[in-house]
């Protein structure tokens, strides 16, 4: 205690401990605001959503599992046998499903790949062309995959065409921002080496950057693909074909066992896909696998 | 440009034999890869039929959609079951919307009118007689009108022009028709721009330029005794009720609440299970097996599969919006955030532990300081493509903008609708992303992603 106070006593530590309380109270003090506005957001949210929410929660809350045992009730009455004669009969929309999603994971890989390029700050002089290709990026990428498809559906007709190029449009943003972040963090001393010896710019891309960055470039998409999966199953809910379309043709007709089935196909292959990826990936870039 | 001397490239293809002279195995990959791809893209071909889908592709409904999605058009009928009303103006031949004065490229008196379509030449009514002068064309086409169905008198009928039994239909261009049936003559007219954007067909304020509102704005004269003309010219902005800027706005607040309150909520409740499910923090391996396959089970089931439960179970709403997109992430969040606990060094753990710390404020000061930019950084992350989830599970059923924009597509008529609600969703989404990145680096430093 007396060794603390000869220290309170030196100037200069009455200084830095004094700096430190301040400090330690401007932090609580953003802690604070953080978890207040953190709060107030929640609480605020939840008041306007059960305002515009047609039934209300509590009333809700006991009804939650009705739905799920319905489900499972039809499925118990339609017995085994019948179970799995379901799956076999949408396996074919899985498969298109999944289709989809590898058809347009495979278009926008290229795409995006070349895009990314022409994102890139170290690798393109032109800052103007940097600058209308992140543009052109951010817009594929916020546009939601549901709403190209409504448009290509009502000029193509139903086809999981439509899903297809819906998902390939917001993929091809999405990836291509990504691809650009990796090509920026690469090193530029190969490019620098291939520029010496009189390579032109496609052969220092080429040579001196894709090896770098194609393992990362493989492991974003195949996280794209898992995320692709989810998005061509829920674009047949808007007739783009697929098993989206048959989990709302029987949701509409409130057919249990086969909701359930469908839930249950959609939810398997999505975890083997997510697992096989993850898998993958680990043997591409190593333990980081989570990016 | 540096010329390697003929020995020294010996000597490298000496050093290194992989590099100059590949092994067969190495030098086919490319080719079989490329192969493959090619293959693969001849059985999508095949399976999605797109031959057939190529051939649907109905390219003239595609640009009408988009003519209407940023131009209005304007009709001019005359009817022959009312001669007295004349040639009717009117916005999209809509009968609130018929303009009490023509336009100055409409003149018309009784059954007799010149109509002027720009560079599509010009239609003149006169005498129970339509006729047409397109730019091209030497010479008029008519129809003349009266008893019964319309005949078309003119000698050539190129492909724009159809001829039926009950009606004469032209289209010279996208931006102009010309339609004479047994009841009506009717003329339409494209011009580009969203019109009533700003204030109602029928509202005081209709018509006048911004300089105009602004002085409206500051001067004393009340345009509405009952009230101030800045409160009257929000409320016409507001109430608009072609554009319904006052119900957007609150579709696109319902859409940002389920994606921000979905997003905090699991954010917040996966910590602990995280920390529960980490290998490193609790022993128990029954209950980390299981909520790890509690993680893969909420994640695994898709947030629309989840909104249609909820939306069972809640009724439509964002509501049911909100508790799907939290139920998802809960899972994603905690698998992501147990992994980083997994990883975190342990060694500042054990520091905090040597000075005496009880279990709670280990992890607190020795593991939650490592994973907190990871927690911070995907928690903003998922932020954005919740927006974007927000909007899609909206319009299946949780409301909010999606839902506005389904009805707005259903009509098949209001594009303009339409391309106002996604140019407002794409711009949320993009505000979002910069704000999610900007903070990301406030809060975590440096350009992380």
């Amino acid at each position: 205690m007396a060794a603390l106070h000869s220290l309170a006593a030196n100037p200069k530590l009455a200084q830095l401990e004094q700096n430190f309380q301040r400090l330690s109270r401007q932090r609580a003090l953003y802690t604070f605001i953080l978890i207040a506005v953190v709060l107030l957001s929640i609480s605020g949210g939840l008041v306007v959503a059960a305002d515009a929410n047609s039934g209300s929660f509590f009333s809700g809350l006991s009804r939650f599992f009705d739905y799920p045992v319905e489900l499972v009730r039809g499925a118990y009455d339609a017995g085994l046998w019948r179970l799995f004669s379901l799956c076999w009969h949408y396996l074919p929309y899985l498969i298109e499903t999944i289709n989809i999603a590898l058809l347009a994971t495979l278009i926008a890989f290229f795409l995006g790949g070349a895009l990314s390029f022409l994102a890139s700050r170290n690798l393109v002089s032109q800052r103007i062309l940097v600058f209308c290709m992140r543009r052109v990026m951010d817009v594929t990428r916020a546009f939601p995959e549901m709403v190209i498809a409504l448009l290509l559906v009502l000029i193509i007709g139903p086809s999981p065409v439509a899903a297809v190029m819906a998902v390939c449009f917001h993929s091809i943003g999405a990836l291509a921002k990504q691809f650009s972040e990796t090509n920026e963090n690469a090193d530029m001393r190969a490019v620098e080496g291939i520029a010496s010896v009189g390579g032109n710019w496609l052969q220092q891309m080429r040579y001196g950057i894709l090896p770098q960055v194609l393992p990362n470039f493989f492991s974003y998409c195949l996280l794209r693909l898992e995320v692709n999966v989810r998005a061509s199953a829920i674009l047949g809910f808007v007739g783009a074909g697929g098993l989206g379309a048959e989990l709302k043709m029987v949701v509409d007709w409130n057919y249990g066992a086969d909701i359930l089935v469908i839930i249950f196909m959609l939810v398997t292959a999505i975890s083997l896909i997510d697992y096989i990826s993850a898998a993958v990936r680990r043997t591409f870039i190593g333990d980081a696998a989570t990016l | 440009m540096t010329h390697v001397h003929m020995l020294e490239m010996n000597a490298i293809a000496r050093k290194y034999p992989d590099v100059v002279d590949r092994p067969l195995l190495k030098k086919l990959v490319a080719p079989i890869v490329t192969l493959l791809i090619l293959a693969y893209l001849a059985v999508c071909y095949v399976s999605f039929d797109i031959h057939s889908v190529a051939k649907r592709v109905r390219f003239d409904i595609a640009s009408l959609y988009l003519l209407d999605s940023y131009a209005h058009k304007i009709h001019v009928s005359y009817r022959f079951k009312k001669p007295e009303a004349g040639f009717v103006v009117s916005l999209e031949g809509n009968r609130n919307t018929v303009y009490s004065e023509n336009p100055d490229w409409v003149q018309s008196s009784g059954a007799n009118a010149s109509i002027d379509l720009g560079r599509d030449g010009f239609v003149r009514v006169k005498d129970g007689i339509v006729s047409y002068r397109h730019p091209d064309y030497a010479q008029d086409f008519q129809v003349k009108t009266g008893q019964g169905a319309p005949t078309y008198t003119g000698r050539e009928t190129p492909e724009w022009l159809r001829v039926s039994a009950t009606q004469v239909d032209a289209r010279p261009s996208l931006y102009s028709r010309i339609r004479v049936t047994k009841s009506r003559i009717e003329i339409q007219r494209y011009f580009a721009g969203w019109e009533n954007f700003w204030f109602d067909f029928d509202s005081p304020l209709n018509g006048k330029s911004f300089g105009e509102v602004v002085s409206l704005a500051f001067s004393a004269q009340r345009l509405d005794p009952q009230q101030s003309n800045i409160s009257l010219i929000f409320s016409e902005f507001w109430y608009n009720e072609e554009w319904l800027h006052g119900d957007i706005a609150y579709a696109l607040l319902q859409t940002l609440v389920m994606a921000v309150v979905g997003t905090l909520i699991a954010g917040i409740l996966a910590l602990p299970m995280a920390f529960a499910a980490a290998r490193n923090v609790n022993r128990n391996r029954v209950s980390r097996f299981g909520l790890r396959r509690l993680f893969d089970f909420l994640r695994g089931v898709d947030n629309l599969i989840w909104s249609l439960i909820f939306i069972r179970a809640f009724g439509l709403g964002p509501l049911s919006g909100t508790f799907a997109i939290f139920f998802t992430d809960t899972g994603t969040f905690g698998k992501l955030f147990s992994e980083a606990i997994e990883n975190a060094d342990k060694k500042q753990a054990e520091g905090v532990q040597a000075t005496g710390a009880s279990p709670v404020q280990k992890y607190r000061f020795g593991v939650f300081p490592q994973i907190l930019p990871l927690f911070i950084s995907q928690m903003l992350y998922y932020l954005e493509s919740n927006t974007r989830s927000a909007t899609v599970i909206g319009a299946l059923g949780a409301g909010g903008i999606g839902l506005k924009l389904l009805e707005t597509m259903r009509t098949r008529q209001d594009w303009e609708n339409t391309t106002y609600i996604i140019a407002l969703v794409i711009i949320l989404v993009i505000l979002i992303d910069n704000l999610s990145s900007w903070l990301r680096a406030k809060l975590i430093g440096g350009d992380s992603h």
